[in-house]
């Protein structure tokens, strides 16, 4: 089942002469696992507010062409509304907690909701411990670590049961261990609740190995799309200035001086087993 | 010279950040201090130019006492960038940003000048020298704040977490800014938790955890060393975990980037043909 | 001691005690209870009364430390309460008259401190997070009665706005000081001296700190609301909430004990003349 869909989509901050981002055209199904990279400033950010309604409700400005998630036109309706079928995670940790304590944090949207106690209980407990932050329940925010931080913001979300959960560089200011405890949180959710992820970072070499496909984008446009593994060993991809991951520089550093690997490696472990192929020869 | 002996510092809120911490850093060192989120890496660098002193302990710059003497006179030896941009940024052009400084220390109008002009083109930031540093991107805001330290010279320069929310293109121009700067004899050190940026730069390592320091040493040797950066929440640099797997069928350790490998790898396959 | 400290003497610490767990409008009661009746008596001996009538609870709610923070801060000025009531008294003979010339500064000193240390008391030993639910809890019905009257306020008043803003800004206190902390660090970094020259030197001075905080301010404010409406703020019209404040036993016995003390204090006040 096709969950987003983006037909022409353009959109100009209004004050700005150049649109952010332009013609995108874009369809993802139910369950994939969707990396989004890109320059700084080439309209990630502008195409995440697009799918839970951000754009065009809360950023002014002018929006052509049309995007519709979950079957809802996105332009129809409200950003509440959209709230329950898109989750959306930002990228400064701080700013997206707002409670005094982890639990009422995860509350705060079904609040919103106005759903009963009870049935909230039930949502807030699932959520917490499918992110492994429960023991964490009674804590403030400033008592968590960023990583921790992040996971939460990801609870908060997931207790209103999203089909899309959209995330917009989450692990920048984390160290790297904290990274890959939310990437791991993020793959758990696309493979055990069959959740869609549209995921944007710069950080590939921890993300690419999650991702089934990856999108590059360019001066707000789409520019590559498809597995992961095309996209990241294109030339394109290196030339626009996508930070891919070591081992495919290697690959392309060996391939210039006639050695060809028989396949892209796009992680560690397999960049081991080409290599090892190699030298047993 | 930077020295820190046996530094304890505590917060006013009873968060002890820094435990018995040791370092020492020379003239025209490159050195990187990497470690989990709440190490206390800040905390050690904002000993550097005095605007922390030490509970316990002694830090001194170039022999004196960081307790002895003013923050500002510290800071024209020892520039430190800060983490986040918009914790600094104030005027309305960047011209003035990068001037602000230099008026603080009693540089005269004409130098101002000059040195503006110099740092300005030294950053690529001549275009932007009349706009308003807040409508420009994260990057450019970044480099906007190194240039304005840059400006006086300082002997010693601290950046901290410089390739935060940077592209490629963008972290590929501030490797080539540090290692001009080393080139004019600067001292660089780096706080930072992108170990592939690290890797291509080669730098000393100090590793922190929980307000110590827990190794020191070459890049080639701590960003190969797996229980050492497992006790800093660090994962070994792709290509590092790449080759510490295959030092069993003849590759040498210590190779953690890109250029290394290729080398490496040419290497051994010539000679396995011979 | 700075100002800083003295907030510190005000701030929540989770712990469990009894006092901790006493339904935070019982508390309230409490502390205006012990206010009102420092105000109502001048005499000294009424007024120990009631000073160490708050004691118990400090040391029953274990913060004891942060209390006597929070009073040495008060006692400056209470020093000054005290010095300008002695000097009154005693540059006007006519009202010696009334007391010795210690004993109504002192009672005056006393008053103010009962006071702060009452409402110390309160704060320390109510979570900001039952406070808001207090607050939710009674704002929501009066807006609705005062809408009702005033129809014209409907639109005016967001009760559920209100509160979100006062949990918030208790949240991001610490998230503020360690900013501010960083900005001012950052501009003493680049050789901003702000205890040097002539007062519009140093009031220039600020200019660098002022403006990163009120940018970093909007910013912040911005994503806020971004990612409030994101979790779907305002959906319904009647917000619900995962805990409720409801009265229990513990609750009701000290709100009738204190009903009670208050009602014996009201009598003595109005029938029995004290001596000093
Ligand atoms: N609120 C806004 N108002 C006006 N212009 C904006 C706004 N947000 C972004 N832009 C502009 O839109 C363009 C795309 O920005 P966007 O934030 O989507 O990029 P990005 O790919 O997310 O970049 P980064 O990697 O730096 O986060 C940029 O030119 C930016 O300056
Ligand atoms: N201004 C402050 N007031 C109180 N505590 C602080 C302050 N700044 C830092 N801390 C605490 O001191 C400890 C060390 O912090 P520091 O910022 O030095 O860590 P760091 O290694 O730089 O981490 P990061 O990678 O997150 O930048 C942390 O526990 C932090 O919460
Ligand atoms: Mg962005
Ligand atoms: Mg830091």
């Amino acid at each position: 089942m096709t969950i987003i869909r983006a037909n022409g989509l353009t959109f100009t901050y209004s004050g700005q002469l150049r649109p952010a981002i332009e013609e995108v055209h874009l369809s993802i199904e139910e369950g994939e696992f969707v990396l989004i990279a890109g320059p700084s400033g080439c309209g990630k950010t502008t195409l995440c507010r697009c799918l839970n309604g951000l754009i065009p409700h809360f950023y002014e400005g002018e929006l052509k062409g049309d995007i519709f998630v979950t079957g809802l036109n996105v332009k129809d309706h409200s950003i509440r509304e959209l709230a329950r079928y898109v989750g959306m995670v930002f990228q400064n940790p701080e700013n997206q907690l707002f409670a005094l304590s982890v639990e009422k944090d995860v509350a705060f949207g079904l609040e919103n909701l106005g759903l009963p106690r009870s049935e909230m209980m039930e949502l807030i407990e699932w959520a917490m411990k499918a992110v492994g932050v429960y023991e964490l329940r009674d804590k403030a925010p400033y008592e968590l670590s960023g990583g921790q931080k992040q996971r939460v913001a990801i609870a908060c979300v997931l207790a209103m049961k999203p089909k899309v959960l959209v995330l917009d560089e989450p692990t920048s200011s984390l160290d790297p261990f904290g990274a890959r405890q939310v990437l791991e949180v993020v793959r758990k959710l696309n493979e055990e609740l069959n959740m869609t992820v549209v995921l944007v970072e710069h950080r590939l070499d921890l993300a690419v190995k999650y991702a089934t496909r990856a999108i590059v984008m360019n001066d707000g446009r789409i520019v590559l799309d498809g597995d992961p593994r095309d996209v990241l060993s294109s030339k394109e991809a290196i030339s626009i200035g996508i930070d891919v991951p070591k081992v495919v520089k290697l690959y392309r550093a060996l391939q210039e001086v006639g050695l060809t690997l028989s396949e892209v490696p796009i992680a560690a472990e397999e960049m081991v087993q080409l290599l090892q192929e190699v030298l047993k020869r | 010279m930077i020295e820190a002996k046996g530094v304890y510092f505590r917060y006013p809120n009873g968060v002890e950040a820094l435990r018995d911490a040791t370092i020492r850093i020379d003239d025209g060192e490159l050195v990187a201090i990497m470690g989990p989120n709440g190490a206390g890496k800040t905390t050690l660098v904002k000993h550097f130019n005095g605007l922390l002193k030490p509970t316990k302990g002694e830090v001194f710059v170039d022999g004196v006492n960081t307790k002895e003497v003013s923050i500002a006179s510290l800071a024209r030896k020892v520039g430190y960038v800060f983490q986040n941009p918009d914790h600094q940024l104030f005027c309305e052009s960047v011209e003035e940003e990068v001037a602000f400084a230099l008026r603080n220390f009693g540089f005269d109008e004409a130098e101002v000048e000059r040195r503006v002009t110099w740092v300005l083109e030294f950053f690529e930031l001549t275009p932007y020298k009349r706009k308003s540093p807040f409508t420009l991107s994260v990057g450019e805001r970044k480099r906007v704040t190194i240039a304005s330290i840059i400006a006086w010279n300082p002997k010693v320069i601290i950046l901290d977490e410089p390739t935060l929310g940077q592209d490629y293109f963008q972290k590929e121009k501030l490797r080539d800014f540090i290692l001009r700067l080393r080139k004019r004899g600067g001292t660089v050190v780096l706080v930072t938790h992108d170990v592939e940026f690290v890797s291509e730069l080669k730098p000393r390592i100090v590793l922190m955890a929980d307000g110590r320091v827990m190794a020191d040493g070459p890049a080639e040797s701590i960003l190969t060393d797996r229980a050492i950066l497992k006790e800093a929440s660090i994962f070994p640099p792709q290509i590092a975990q790449v080759f510490l797997e295959l030092v069993n069928v003849g590759l040498p350790k210590g190779v953690i980037n890109v250029e290394d490998a290729k080398g490496a790898l040419l290497r051994l396959l010539r000679s396995m043909r011979s | 001691m700075s100002f800083l400290d003295v907030l510190e003497g005000l701030r929540f610490k989770k712990a469990s005690s009894p006092i901790h767990k006493l339904d935070p409008r019982v508390k309230f009661a409490l502390a205006l209870s012990l206010s009102t009746l420092a105000l109502a008596f001048k005499e000294l001996l009424a007024l120990i009364a009631l000073f160490t009538a708050h004691v118990p609870l400090i040391l029953l709610g274990g913060v004891i430390r942060q209390w006597a923070r929070m009073m040495k801060g008060a006692s400056l000025f209470a020093f000054f309460i005290f010095l300008t009531n002695f000097l009154f008294i005693h540059f006007h003979p006519g009202y010696a008259a009334l007391s010795p010339t210690f004993v109504l500064p002192i009672s005056m000193a006393l008053r103010f401190l009962t006071i702060v240390g009452a409402f110390s008391c309160f704060f320390l030993t109510t979570s900001p997070d039952d406070l808001g639910l207090a607050l939710e809890r009674h704002l929501v019905p009066f807006t609705k009665w005062l809408i009702e009257r005033v129809p014209r306020l409907k639109g005016a008043i967001d009760p559920y706005g209100l509160c979100f803003a006062f949990i918030a800004s208790v949240r991001f206190i610490p998230t503020m000081v360690e900013e501010a902390t960083s900005i001012v660090d950052a501009q003493r970094a680049r050789g901003l001296e702000l205890d040097r020259g002539g007062l519009l030197k140093r009031i220039r001075g600020y200019v660098p700190i002022l403006i990163p905080m009120v940018i970093n301010a909007l910013r912040r404010s911005d994503e806020l609301a971004e990612a409030m409406e994101s979790r779907a703020w305002g959906a319904v019209k009647e917000r619900t909430s995962l805990y409720e404040l409801r009265l229990k036993k513990g609750d009701a016995i000290v709100m009738a004990l204190t009903a009670l003390a208050f009602a014996i204090a009201v009598y003595v006040r109005i029938s029995i003349p004290i001596p000093l």
